[in-house]
């Protein structure tokens, strides 16, 4: 067996407290899982190449960032392997490590998002939206949609900060999160 | 680095509270509305709230809540993904309550998993006070809006059955539950229901009159948080959530979901591709507000994308319609048994009369009897 250092399997093992040796390939998750017929890797290949692969090639996969997290592979482990879980501490270890591969749009919504909450407390989904839009220059999207939200009383033109917004921001600094 | 005025707010906060003697009960429970709620599905916290209040249960709106993160939060850093809920079962606890309602199911199933983690990570409960700046035991627990409709399955199915001046507009209708992801997995917080067959939601139909859907796509997901950010993978999915509940004669979809509810609504018209009906979907507090006999107004059903006006129309036309049919067979039932008394009644009086004007020889007379056949009396 060839790894390289550190040893990404170890590392996740202890993150986690997921053995990614315990997955013995069944492909149950990967059955299940909703994104396989958009990704590369299915869950039982990230599994394969969390244990196996180079660091680089499993940090770097686009197929990480197509995951919904709906928990279907998890729920479906005959072995309690908790894909799900590993698919998480991947992705983190490739964001910390500057590796993640997001797809842009991917990207640019949870950062619109986390910005979001960290701002006001709460989502203000007329803000991330328009924040999306400005990242990824996608200026058209769903713009149809907006009158008839706006109509039915599903679009908020202001904001709901909370008032213990330094509280959130106390927590993102704790969690090292810098949107 | 922490800024000094966060150090303050923190010292503010946690210490006087962190003294105190746990804070006393609270009546009813703390309710977490969630961002959904206060922004893109207003009809599930209208109905939600409707509905509570008909069934006599006591929620107060927890001050001040944050936003739970669902799912960039905890799709970019796990600590941030326990934390941010952890702040609102931090102030529900502080206000003495000893349960969360959160009905939107991405909310949900960040509070339970939060719960979930600091109960069982390493040391993750010994770091939530200093890293939330606040007293927190982890003693709230968490639950949505189908496990407490559920309770009160009981409850629901009486007052139905005890609404007698509409007919109820729910009778006989097919709907399938659609519980999605986030209801049901991790197994660890679907509540006692099954992860891959849940039937709460299904009992809850029944209890309001109308009739479950038998179908395949219950537990699938719809795409939830990819609806803007990868909108060709969520019509992809939910087309398949649609057809199939079509196929299986599904009138309706009932979610409980903000995240389904805004892909399978706002978004269906993108997954008809064949020109057929568009299928309603509604909150599963609208619902039961149907059936409780709420006006349509109150439960936000006119706030949907797919128009939910055409079948309230047809299933208050059919409820009609069932009335009729009900008091017309009652009528015939009763004409029927009130002719079968007095065809009785006139036997009767024809008997006695008979017995009466053929006093004598006792069993030489009967009338059906033929003539000469009166010996074997």
């Amino acid at each position: 067996m060839t790894s390289s250092t550190p040893n990404l399997a170890t590392e996740i093992e202890a993150a986690t407290g997921v053995n990614p040796a315990t997955c013995y390939q069944c492909g149950k998750c990967s059955a299940g899982c909703p994104m396989a017929s958009e990704s590369d890797l299915r869950p039982h290949q990230v599994m394969r190449r969390v244990m196996y692969g180079s660091r680089e090639r499993a940090l770097q996969d686009e197929s990480i960032w197509l995951c919904l997290t709906c928990e279907t592979c998890s729920a479906r482990c005959p072995n309690g392997c908790d894909p799900a879980r590993v698919i998480d501490a991947v992705r983190e270890i490739a964001h910390e490590e500057g590796m993640a591969q997001m797809p842009r749009n991917i990207g640019a919504f949870h950062k619109a998002f986390l910005e979001q909450i960290r701002t006001n407390g709460r989502l203000h989904e007329m803000g991330l939206v328009m924040d999306y839009k400005l990242k990824t220059g996608d200026l058209m999207k769903d713009v149809t949609n907006a009158p008839g939200m706006f109509a039915r009383g599903k679009l908020n033109l202001r904001p709901d900060k909370i008032e213990g917004v330094t509280e959130i921001k106390r927590i993102f600094e704790q969690c090292g999160v810098t949107p | 680095m922490r800024g000094d005025a966060v150090t303050a707010v923190a010292e503010d906060i946690a210490v006087p509270a962190a003294e105190a003697a746990p804070p006393k009960a609270a009546r009813g429970v703390a309710y977490y509305p969630g961002c959904s709620l206060h922004g893109t599905s207003p009809e599930f916290d209208e109905s939600l709230r409707a509905v509570v209040e008909a069934l006599g249960i006591p929620v107060a709106e927890i001050p001040d809540w944050n936003c739970c993160g669902a799912s960039s939060g905890h799709t970019t850093d796990h600590l941030l993904g326990v934390a941010l809920p952890a702040r609102n079962l931090a102030l529900a606890e502080a206000q003495g309550f000893d349960r969360v309602l959160a009905p939107c199911a991405a909310c949900y199933n960040r509070l339970a998993s939060a719960r979930l983690a600091v109960a069982e990570e390493d040391g993750l409960a010994e770091r939530m006070p200093e890293i939330l700046g606040r007293p927190f035991r982890n003693t709230v627990e968490v639950f949505n809006a189908v496990q407490l409709l559920h309770e009160h399955g009981p409850l629901i199915e009486e007052k139905v059955a005890a609404s007698l001046a509409e007919p109820n507009p729910l009778h006989g209708v097919k709907l399938a539950a659609y519980y999605g992801c986030l209801l049901v997995r991790p197994p660890e917080i679907s509540g006692g229901d099954d992860p891959e067959q849940p039937m709460q939601m299904d009992d809850i139909i029944n209890a309001c009159g109308a009739d479950d859907v038998d179908w395949n796509m219950k537990v699938e997901c719809c795409g939830g948080a990819f609806s803007v950010s990868r909108t060709s993978s969520v019509v992809r999915l939910g087309r398949s959530i649609i057809e199939d509940a079509r196929r299986n004669g599904a009138e309706a979809i009932v979610v409980a979901c903000p995240l389904c509810h805004s892909n399978l609504d706002l978004r269906q018209k993108a997954m008809t591709t064949r020109g057929e009906q568009p299928l309603p979907i509604l909150f599963i507090t609208q619902v039961v507000g149907l059936a409780l006999g709420l006006p349509a107004e109150t439960l936000g059903l006119g706030r949907h994308f797919v128009a939910t006006e055409p079948l309230i129309k047809d299933l208050v036309a059919r409820a009609a319609v069932r009335v009729e049919e009900e008091k017309r067979l009652q009528a015939e039932a009763e004409a029927k048994a009130a002719a079968r008394a007095a065809k009785r009644a006139e036997a009767e009086k024809a008997k006695a009369a008979e017995a009466g004007g053929a006093a004598a020889p006792a069993g030489a007379t009967r009338p059906e009897a033929a003539p000469g056949a009166g010996g074997d009396a």
